[in-house]
């Protein structure tokens, strides 16, 4: 009787303690909190973002710019009248997870649009899951070959990626270095990668024109992206002593991790370009310091000093809303609040959300616009307009240095400044 | 070459260190209590952030912090082993334990983020990036410093275990719990106190991940569970020992396959585990030889 009791009480507190965890914190649940117009019954718009796990950072700016975006909508009456509702699940930057996330938007929740989730890992699983209950999926991260060359997309067509598609985005920094007089131009490269469909192919561009170039490849090698400690990577290439380090970067912690162990190795790259991490604004600057990021290059389509008068009002309102300067704005925020955007001219244009009149519309050759610039979609969904730029930390502010001659280019900063304590 | 292979071996001796350290706690727990507990790897990433709140709230320096740390860890163990462990009862207990050591670490989880947020932090302090030169390359003074203090609370918990009354009482119980009931041992309290000694180590765990891991977020620990689940049972459930050596032979040698190929360095890892299972299932110090120690 005793054994029965404790054993009916540990099964209480176990599925006590595990239902208030798990509402807590692992399915996310939550709806714009922007003014609506309340005349008509709202347009359900479902997403699955990193709310936590390796990705949160990315995640949680991926959530304030689809808030943000739906809060503006609001402001302005909605869409066609209709108030935007935001359903967002949290995937803990799981594959698994985010398959599941977006079958329950669709089937339970039965939303009128699916948006895209943060990293091209994820994208792909998820637009499997639109593709086969027919809905577009409209997306500002998952830019990689994979996503676009998917089974799901190859026969349906249903993917739109709203930002630069990352296959030559380091392609600027490699054709400058290999513009560069014979005598001024690096001799030697690392390439370390981390395994996952964004890490690779934009370091693997870069390599061949810079091999091609002359720049001698001492290290070139695939690391695990779950890796719980980057060190033993990192302190090989510091071994090597190239003069740039290209890094295939996915995130915040791998770039952190990385020029941790190049400081502690007394190790200082004179060119160093990541796929991404530097672009994340506050968030690397808080996990590097401003010194150590003095320096640090990243590509992107998009920054928060950009001309470009949409984009000017969303940093404005963004800073307005969360408060930081416009420097720290992550670009994060611009490719979610850019999704959004298309979505509503596409929404507008057919007149209701009829998904497969929003496929047809998004392939029809139209130019669209977003605060990261013109979007127009070629038949597998990437965007073909938007200009990849080469940005880089200087002095605590995160300016445009690449393309030389592109309008908002300033002087690259080269050799990267020695390490500070932070 | 010679260079790269030594420093492998001497990151893998460093970082052994630390994860021994780790896997000693959830040995020991495995050991006396027959339980699996899940949730070692987020206590890790706790110890880590409690290390974090005194470091950039209070400003007491990370390795001073752990006078705190190491008894609050203490209180925090023996807390949930009262509250989600010892209600196991029967045949089924240790399955149980999986799920209520599960909901322990989806609760610090969420209790993490909800105090510290999603964004990754990292621990520093003035002399996280200070190094001794050895063999043409750098070694961190924390790296060293967080060596020698694992190998030292290793060595503790080896006496702790091996020449003390309490230490006969923890080894009574991991041979047999009844027996040990029968002549007197109290094992509910002994099953609490090693409770909170396998977490309270964490504290020390967690520091070190801190400060010399990429930055981590609450997530951060189930990257951890795995690896120390790999590393007690290669080493053989309930060993102290068998932590120690285990963790300090796999470090190494994932480290020196990383040279080569770090895609298989993980790989290999596991691969190396379920080799030497094949050929000896107990683990190279398995559960009979580990309580015979």
């Amino acid at each position: 009787m005793r054994s029965h009791s404790a054993r009916f009480l540990s099964v209480g507190i176990t599925a006590v303690a595990l239902s208030a965890a798990l509402a807590a914190c692992s399915s996310n649940s939550s709806t714009s909190s922007a003014p609506s117009p309340k005349s008509k019954t709202p347009i359900v718009i479902g997403t699955s973002l990193s709310l936590t796990g390796d990705f949160s950072t990315d995640g949680l700016a991926f959530e304030k710019g689809y808030e943000l975006w739906a809060h503006d909508v609001n402001a302005a009456g909605g869409l066609l009248g209709h108030p935007v509702k935001l359903i967002v699940l949290n995937n803990a930057s799981s594959p698994t997870t985010v398959d599941t996330n977006y079958t329950q938007l669709i089937s339970t929740d039965h939303v009128n649009l699916t948006f895209g989730p943060f990293s091209s890992l994820l994208t792909t699983p998820a637009e499997a899951v639109a593709a086969r209950n027919g809905y577009a999926f409209i997306e500002g991260a998952g830019g990689a070959p994979t996503v676009f060359s998917a089974p799901s997309n190859l026969a349906d067509h249903n993917v739109f990626d709203v930002s630069l598609p990352i296959a030559d985005t380091i392609v600027p920094f490699a054709k400058y270095l290999a513009s560069l007089p014979a005598s001024q131009r690096p001799k030697t490269a690392a390439y370390p990668m981390a395994d996952d469909p964004f890490g690779y192919p934009p370091v693997q561009a870069a390599q061949k024109i810079m091999a091609a170039a002359g720049i001698k490849t001492v290290y070139s090698k695939i690391f695990p992206e779950e890796e719980v400690d980057y060190a033993p990577a990192a302190d090989n290439v510091a071994a090597a002593k190239p003069d740039v380090v290209v890094l295939g970067s996915t995130d915040v912690p791998t770039v952190a991790a990385f020029m941790k162990a190049f400081q502690q190795q007394h190790y200082v790259p004179k060119y160093f370009v990541c796929a991404a991490g530097p672009d994340q604004g506050a968030a690397f600057i808080s996990a590097v310091g401003v010194g150590n990021a003095d320096g640090m290059m990243v590509p992107n389509g998009w920054y928060p000093g950009v001309t470009n008068a949409a984009s000017k009002k969303m940093v404005a309102e963004y800073v307005a809303k969360y408060g930081g300067s416009p420097s720290g704005v992550n670009s994060d925020v611009a490719e979610a609040y850019s999704v959004g955007q298309v979505a509503a001219q596409a929404v507008t244009a057919t007149g209701g959300t009829d998904n497969a009149k929003i496929i047809a519309y998004l392939h029809s050759g139209v130019t669209l616009t977003s605060v990261q610039g013109p979007v127009k979609f070629d038949s597998l969904g990437e965007n073909g307009l938007l200009t990849a730029y080469i940005f880089q930390w200087q002095n605590g502010k995160y300016v445009q240095v690449l393309p030389l001659g592109a309008p908002g280019t300033v002087k690259l900063l080269a050799p990267k400044p020695a390490w500070t304590s932070g | 070459m010679a260079t790269e292979l030594l420093h492998a071996v001497v990151n893998g001796v460093l970082g052994g260190g630390v994860y021994a350290l780790m896997a000693v706690g959830l040995t020991l727990i495995f050991g006396v209590l027959d339980i699996i507990n899940i949730a070692q790897g987020v206590m890790v990433v706790l110890g880590a952030y409690l290390s974090y709140a005194l470091s950039v709230h209070l400003h007491i320096d990370l390795f001073l912090g752990l006078l705190i740390t190491v008894p609050a860890m203490f209180i925090i163990g023996v807390a949930i082993q009262w509250a989600f462990i010892r209600p196991l009862r029967g045949s089924e207990r240790t399955a149980m334990s999986l799920l209520a050591s599960y909901a322990v670490a989806i609760i610090i989880e969420g209790l993490l983020y909800l105090f510290f947020g999603a964004s990754d932090v990292t621990l520093t302090a003035p002399y996280s990036n200070s190094t001794v030169s050895m063999f043409g390359f750098y070694v961190p003074d924390i790296e060293i410093g967080g060596f020698v203090l694992a190998a030292a609370m290793v060595g503790v918990l080896y006496l702790l275990l091996y020449r003390t009354r309490f230490g006969k009482s923890v080894r009574a119980t991991m041979q047999d719990r009844t027996a040990a009931l029968l002549v007197g041992i109290d094992v509910n309290r002994v099953g609490a106190l090693t409770y909170g000694i396998g977490v309270s180590v964490t504290a020390i765990g967690g520091m070190i991940f801190g400060a010399t891991g990429p930055p981590f977020n609450p997530n951060s620990g189930y990257d951890l569970i795995s690896r120390l689940l790999a590393l007690i049972i290669l080493a053989g459930l309930g060993s102290v020992g068998g932590a120690l050596v285990a963790s300090v032979f796999m470090l190494t040698v994932e480290a020196i396959v990383d040279i080569w190929q770090p895609t298989w360095a993980v790989a290999v890892f596991y691969a190396a585990i379920v080799i030497v299972l094949l050929v000896r299932p107990v683990g190279l110090f398995g559960r009979q030889a580990a309580r015979a120690q």
